[in-house]
């Protein structure tokens, strides 16, 4: 990764262990030296959160997985083992599946934080791709792993969602079938989708390391989205933003264990402490809250293919924010239409998610269509049109000024960045 | 982190940094122990460990084997040769020396843990020159008492907690 390669290593070992495996200077100029913009406030420790319930969420699902038995017989109670026999086994299912909620909130306000503030712009569009693929990855994750309880609403969940491809044209139904490994959802299926949720983790986290790396390329996006142009732009990583992301993950702990220990099955769904019936539907399927908003587009649409279809572009869109967004200017700060339209697409995202955990009748399904449609108006029409014709601000000469303003002009001149300590 | 070079005196800073790193260090012990504790036996596993036996079918001469947390106990209703033999030897003889009296609660029934202390392996019933019991593993021979003769075993047979709690019923565990 880039950054300046001062590591001098001091021990007799550091420098036998550098000179054949440069890792102690990587690390060092990663998350020591790095120099980050100084600029980031509170909603730039999202990153960190993420990295943090990645590997909360990897940790309690190894120990789950040393009790759990992926057998369509006998999975619903050995969850229920789980949850009464095992030491703590309550608290590693409780956090792993509150840890997914977690998760998810954290992605879907890192992933805002990068729309409000531009961060997909030039030079980060690979960094922005790498975290769309991140997303699409943990969606599947987060899906297979609700399967596993084998509890109603895993089965018919399971059931719903892999019968969206049943609406592809001519091969639809074979390829359901092949997903199934049977003519329905049953233990074969139980089985592939475990040995999934195991993987995809994994494969998650190497893609982490890509998207860390194509961080470390040109740094971090900044609330005033510009680049740092010398070292009094910037600060090093160490102490001043591990201090920071520390704080912010205590804090989100706090909220994440206050879950975990008061509300556990707030987000979950009472039918999914019932065992897994073939012959029986729920009267109410909802999936989990997060995934309502696209559900409800894909509810939205009176045709099969055209509804899983348009639930799948707007999971896909955002990849192509880099080419849809033709403004020059990257922070919303900068951008007074683009603020608001940034809120009008909050809104209309959390519009969707409320319209999918309603019933598809009335109301719900004539605003589901309308939020719908501005979503894809907000991408496909609204930015790029708005990079032709907006009147942006102008921008800070430099971050150091933006962040100290009329003083920052008179310092800027001569002033040196602050040491640690100081 | 630096501290104040100015100032020779612990700052406020150094304290609110150790105190920091310590209440951290608790709390990632905290965090440690469920993941710790949850590989030790859990209530299924504690709650199947002890265990009644009827050994009222059990023939004179006659060893039979139970199972008792995932292992095998031979409970051996010795004849009065075997008894006889287990009785008359002189400790001075043995590798690991205990009298039969001490490894019996009846000198009709032994009970032992069916496991070699060798490296593990189930010895074979009514086997071997003491006719007690024979390790195919490595050849580790005990007499009817369940004690070590010949062989590279180093102890007798182990003798799990059991009580009678009639005299057709032993209760191990």
């Amino acid at each position: 990764m880039s950054g300046h390669p001062t590591y001098v290593p001091k021990s007799a070992a550091a420098k036998w262990l550098e000179s054949r495996l440069p890792i102690l200077g990587l690390a060092h100029s990663s998350f020591v030296v790095f120099p980050n913009p100084r600029n980031l406030n509170y909603w730039w420790t999202f990153g960190g959160i993420l990295a943090f319930m990645l590997v909360a969420q990897i940790a309690t699902g190894v120990v789950l997985v040393m009790h759990y038995t992926p057998q369509s017989s006998l999975a619903f109670a050995s969850v229920e083992h789980i949850m009464r026999d095992v030491n703590y086994g309550w608290l590693f299912r409780y956090a792993h599946a509150n840890g997914a909620s977690m998760f998810f909130l954290a992605l879907y306000i890192h992933m805002f934080r990068g729309l409000y503030y531009g961060s997909y712009k030039a030079p980060r569009e690979v960094l922005w791709i790498l975290g769309c693929i991140i997303f699409v990855m943990a969606v599947a994750t987060a899906f297979m792993g609700y399967v596993l309880p084998w509890g109603q609403m895993s089965f018919w969940g399971a059931t719903v969602i892999t019968s969206l491809f049943s609406a592809i044209p001519f091969v639809g139904d074979q390829i359901t079938i092949w997903l199934w490994g049977g003519y329905a959802v049953d233990n074969a299926t139980l089985n592939r989708f475990f040995s999934l949720h195991y993987l995809l983790p994994f494969m998650i986290l190497g893609v982490v390391i890509l998207h860390i790396w194509a961080l470390h390329v040109p740094g971090s996006n900044n609330p005033a989205g510009i680049e740092p142009q010398s070292e009094k732009d910037t600060l090093p990583f160490h102490p001043y933003f591990t201090i920071k992301d520390g704080f912010a993950v205590v804090c989100f702990m706090i909220f994440y264990f206050w879950f975990v220990f008061y509300v556990p099955n707030y987000l979950g769904d009472a039918d999914n402490y019932i065992e897994a019936n073939p012959l029986q539907t729920p009267v109410h399927i909802v999936p989990e809250w997060y995934y309502l908003p696209f559900y409800a587009i894909l509810r939205s649409i009176p045709s099969k293919l055209g509804g899983t279809a348009l639930m799948f572009a707007a999971v896909l869109i955002p990849a192509f924010l880099p080419w849809l967004d033709t403004s020059k200017v990257k922070s919303a700060a900068y951008r007074p239409l683009y603020k608001i339209f940034f809120w009008l697409f909050v809104a209309c995202v959390l519009g969707l998610g409320y319209c999918g955990s309603k019933p598809p009748e009335g109301i719900y399904v004539v605003a589901s269509r309308l939020l719908a449609i501005y979503y894809f108006l907000h991408f496909l029409v609204i930015l790029p049109l708005l990079g032709q014709y907006e009147k942006t601000r102008p921008l800070p000469a430099s971050i150091f000024e933006s962040v100290l303003g009329e003083r920052g002009k008179h310092l800027a001149a001569g002033a040196k960045p602050l040491q640690p300590g100081e | 982190m630096t501290a104040s070079t100015t100032v020779e005196e612990p700052t406020r800073r150094d304290f609110l940094y150790i105190a920091t790193g310590a209440v951290g260090v608790v709390g990632a012990g905290f965090a440690v122990w469920p993941f710790l504790s949850q590989m030790s036996p859990d209530a299924t596993t504690l709650a199947a460990a002890s265990l009644d036996v009827d050994i009222s079918g059990v023939a004179v001469g006659q060893i039979i084997t139970v199972k008792w947390r995932g292992k095998p106990v031979f409970i051996s209703h010795r004849t009065p040769p075997e008894i006889e033999a287990a009785q008359n030897v002189s400790l001075k003889e043995l590798p690991d020396p205990a009298s039969d009296e001490s490894r019996v609660q009846k000198p009709e029934w032994l009970v032992v843990i069916g496991i070699c202390t060798h490296l593990g392996c189930v010895p074979i019933g009514n086997e071997g020159p003491y006719h007690g019991f024979f390790c195919p593993c490595h050849g580790s021979v005990y007499d009817t008492s369940g004690r070590i003769r010949q062989g590279p075993a180093p102890y007798n047979l182990a003798v799990p907690p059991y009580r009678f709690a009639s005299d057709t019923k032993i209760s191990i565990g």
